[in-house]
């Protein structure tokens, strides 16, 4: 398995998604391989045997890898093409690397070299993916495995490699497309790594049905091999509502993730706008920062509502959950998101939710209102519902926390297993047709 | 000789528009008057009007031996007087055969008989009224909406004069007895009863078309056969069934028609059975037993409650919260605003916020403008809203409006030291009969 993170070191919920799915595997029987280009050394390796990429020793001589390194041309990275990044740790990562641009191969000894990767989503970005190509392609001879699974865009050139070499089936899992990352305007590049994985794939696993529709109709990939797995969540310890004192009264909305033109937080703010119209006692919150942030900020100033709606910059770990405990009603508006966990989080913490049609997730949620991200009408008058209608949100908390408490991950990786089951014997056929 | 009684229930709700928060206050107009229109004529093309003719035809034919009798809600026969006076023709003309029973039941096909007595009572009033009005008869056969009954509702029925009740023949309270007896209430047994044979009814609604039923095709012949080798001590068969299943649930080209316009027919000549109205019943048949059902029943879903409207807590809380207006209602004299809380009561707008939507969802999802349980809930309440508040600005104006006509103009200092006596006066008035209701 290629993955790009594992826990506890993460930035978003591509990490937890694959240690959730290792965990699930584990307890049928699967056993993981777990490749990351950095590893720290307190991963937990309860459910895999992690590889750490940067362990690897490669012989630069040898003739495969030259061949493959001619045909790879770096490029700087865009903030746009990393998924989980806020742009204050992108310019970070950027000074940090340019930098330390000159230590990163380091020779080991007289015959090889071992690339120390990041592991993170710097501006480097490509070139650390391909290295980790080229890295997989000795591990991949090494180690003994049946099935290759190659997590989001930056593993595939990695799971293609390995499946040069070993001539095992491979898996590739779409967690998010370009499409839902950047709209219309693709980066090419990474679509077309997305592409060839996908092509190269003996199977693909997408994480809902609208990131099925996508792989499908936008990258003309075989329906037959494309199978949906719907994410699942770790369970928690209940919180502790108490822990957090409410100081205000007024009901809070709250909207929670980057603020990024895929994550539609103008219609949070059009729809809070009617809300506040007619009941201005509530309180909406946008949590998080992004490339559309001062935008955002200004369209509150110029609607007169900035005593009501509040910005806090990005939150982390303890902060996010204060926030959720202090919520009425959670709000997610993607344009497009391929599943999108957070409403799964908030459901955990007992807030209801408003979900957009155009989410993976929603395909999963019974116990959810749900709206096209455009209905500002529809989307307010869901918010006011809950806010209003004590029935509403109460029998929401009631069975939503049920609900969410029973998406696990045991049983996603049940259906991953199918998948594997089933590129091994498309493989076979193929063999001996 | 054994009695077949054929049932029809006609009901269409009006069906609310889109109504935001936003409109609260605002707009006080409810209904998708559009969607009203294109269902209840989509119906009367499809279904009513063909059926009507069809059994005009046949009742010229046979004469006094075929007849079928019909439960048609207020509101029903409301829209088809504003969009398809077809239709309505249709039923006057089977009116004028004087082979055709019409039931009473509620004006606007609600749940008041589980929710509120004055209300259940004064519904089946003004129902019996629009009947008498259209059909130049008064109903005397009493079937409630969705064949609902409970021992207290027989109770109720019974005091106010009705001799015999539509239900439904319920495992949960009938066990191991056949539907095909005439029962009595065990709450007052002066109430005869008279049950729905689902498994023949659901026959001809839900699985006529079905090729996959061991029994399909169902033909005119066969359920003659059927009737016909039930035991012979069996006295009475009802079937009871929306009347839309002609032409609308069962498509024309299924051949419901044809099975209809054979079946009189075939039934006269092989059964043994005969066709009466329930009312003829009534007077023929003596009951074999009483039946004991402390929870209410219905013909709704696998599990024949009343589930399918109050299942759920929003189900609860909207009922709840429109009946707790029932009482300040009664001195409501404002045309439109008892026009709304009429309509209002329409047991669709809470069978839409069923969240049972796994099991009987196809049966749920029929002409159901919402989307999701939550939406029918949040539109409804929206409206509910709205209507609460035109009733409290009217009571408000009632209050004032009175004194002024009494006291012209008094000083502006006695004015304002009446003011607080004159709002507080009738709404003790009021309240005392609410509290005596729920002490009842």
């Amino acid at each position: 398995m290629f993955g790009w993170e594992f826990p506890p070191h993460i930035t978003g919920g591509l990490g937890t998604a694959c240690f959730g799915l290792t965990k699930g595997l584990a307890k049928h029987g699967v056993e993981a391989l777990f490749v990351v280009p950095k590893a720290y050394g307190d991963e937990s390796e309860e459910a895999v045997r992690l590889i750490n990429a940067s362990d690897v020793e490669m012989l630069t001589s040898e003739e495969s890898h030259q061949k493959y390194w001619e045909q790879i041309t770096f490029l700087e990275v865009g903030s746009n093409l990393v998924p989980y990044l806020t742009p204050e740790e992108f310019e970070k990562e950027i000074i940090a690397y340019k930098k330390g641009k000159k230590t990163k191969v380091k020779r080991t000894s007289a015959f090889g070299e071992k690339y120390q990767f990041s592991g993170k989503y710097g501006a480097n970005l490509l070139e650390e993916v391909s290295r980790y190509a080229v890295v997989a392609s000795a591990i991949a001879a090494e180690n003994d495995f049946d099935v290759i699974h190659a997590h989001d865009w930056l593993t595939y050139p990695a799971g293609i490699a390995a499946k040069a070499v070993s001539g095992k089936p491979l898996v590739v899992h779409m967690h998010a497309t370009e499409f839902d990352r950047s709209g219309e305007h693709v980066n090419q590049t990474v679509y077309d790594i997305e592409r060839k994985g996908m092509e190269a794939a003996d199977r693909v696993i997408t994480v809902s049905d609208w990131t099925r529709a996508i792989v499908i109709e936008r990258y003309g990939i075989d329906p037959e091999k494309v199978k949906t797995v719907h994410n699942a969540v770790e369970p928690v310890e209940k919180l502790d509502p108490t822990s957090y004192k409410r100081h205000l009264d007024e009901k809070i909305v709250t909207f929670l993730g980057r603020i990024t033109f895929q994550k539609g937080p103008e219609y949070f703010i059009e729809a809070a706008y009617k809300v506040l119209q007619r009941d201005p006692n509530v309180r909406f919150v946008m949590a998080g920062t992004g490339d559309l942030m001062n935008k955002m900020v200004k369209r509150v100033a110029q609607l007169g509502i900035s005593t009501r709606f509040h910005f806090t910059g990005f939150l982390k770990g303890d902060h996010v959950d204060h926030m959720f405990a202090l919520s009425d009603v959670y709000v997610m508006p993607s344009i497009s998101e391929p599943f999108g966990i957070s409403p799964l989080e908030a459901m955990r913490t007992n807030v209801p939710v408003v979900i957009s049609k155009q989410s993976g997730v929603a395909e999963v949620l019974k116990y959810a209102l749900k709206i096209d991200f455009w209905d500002i009408d529809a989307m307010a008058d869901a918010i006011y519902g809950l806010l209003h209608y004590p029935a509403l949100s109460n029998f929401l908390k009631e069975h939503g926390t049920e609900e969410v408490n029973a998406l696990k991950w045991e049983n996603a990786a049940l259906k991953v297993k199918d998948v594997y089951e089933e590129a091994l014997n498309y493989q076979e056929i193929q063999y001996t047709i | 000789m054994r009695s077949l009684c054929l049932n029809f229930q006609v009901h269409q709700p009006y069906r609310l528009r889109t109504y935001r928060f936003f409109d609260i206050g605002d707009d006080h107009y409810y209904y998708d008057d559009y969607l009203n229109r294109t269902i209840i004529r989509r119906i009367a093309e499809k279904s009513y009007i063909p059926a009507n003719n069809l059994l005009l035809k046949l009742i010229k034919e046979l004469g006094p031996k075929f007849k079928v009798s019909f439960s048609i809600s207020g509101i029903a026969l409301e829209q088809m007087e504003r969009f398809a006076p077809e239709a309505l023709d249709g039923f006057k003309k089977l009116a004028k055969t004087g082979s055709v029973e019409f039931l009473a039941e509620t004006y606007s096909h609600c749940l008041a008989s589980l929710e509120n007595k004055d209300e259940f009572i004064a519904q089946v009033e003004k129902h019996a009224a629009k009947i008498e009005e259209l059909f130049g008869q008064k109903p005397v056969t009493f079937r409630n909406s969705e064949l609902i009954y409970s021992d207290h509702i027989s109770e109720i029925v019974a005091e106010m004069g009705y001799k015999l009740m539509l239900t439904e023949g319920a495992k949960f309270f009938l066990g191991w007895k056949s539907p095909n007896y005439m029962y009595c209430s065990a709450a007052n047994p002066k109430l005869k009863l008279l049950l729905r044979n689902a498994q023949l009814s659901d026959d001809m609604a839900f699985r006529f078309s079905n090729t996959d039923w061991s029994e399909w095709p169902l033909t005119a012949d066969k359920l003659a056969m059927w009737l016909k080798n039930m035991p012979a001590d069996q006295e009475v068969v009802n079937l009871s069934l929306g009347y839309a299943t002609f032409g609308e649930l069962q498509n024309a080209e299924s051949g419901i028609f044809e099975f209809l316009k054979a079946l009189p027919g075939a039934v006269l000549k092989n059964s043994g059975f005969s066709f009466n109205t329930p009312a003829e019943l009534t007077n023929t048949l003596q009951p074999v037993s009483a039946v004991h059902v402390p929870f209410p029943a219905s013909w709704a879903d696998e599990e024949r409650d009343v589930t399918a409207w109050l299942g759920n807590e929003l189900q609860q809380e909207a009922v709840n919260k429109l009946y707790v207006l029932a009482d300040r209602m009664k001195g409501c004299t404002d045309a439109e605003l008892l026009q709304d809380w009429n309509n209002l009561q329409s047991s669709d707008h809470f069978y839409y916020m069923s969240t049972k939507v796994l099991s009987d969802g196809a049966v749920h999802a029929l002409f159901n403008p919402y989307s999701t349980p939550y939406e029918a809930f949040i539109n409804y309440m929206n409206v509910l809203s709205d209507f609460t508040l035109r009733l409290e600005q009217m009571e408000k104006e009632a209050i004032p409006a009175a004194k002024v006509v009494e006291k012209p103009k008094p000083a502006q200092k006695s004015k304002a030291t009446e003011k607080p006596k004159a709002t507080e006066q009738p709404k003790v008035a009021k309240k005392s009969p609410v509290k005596k209701k729920t002490a009842k």
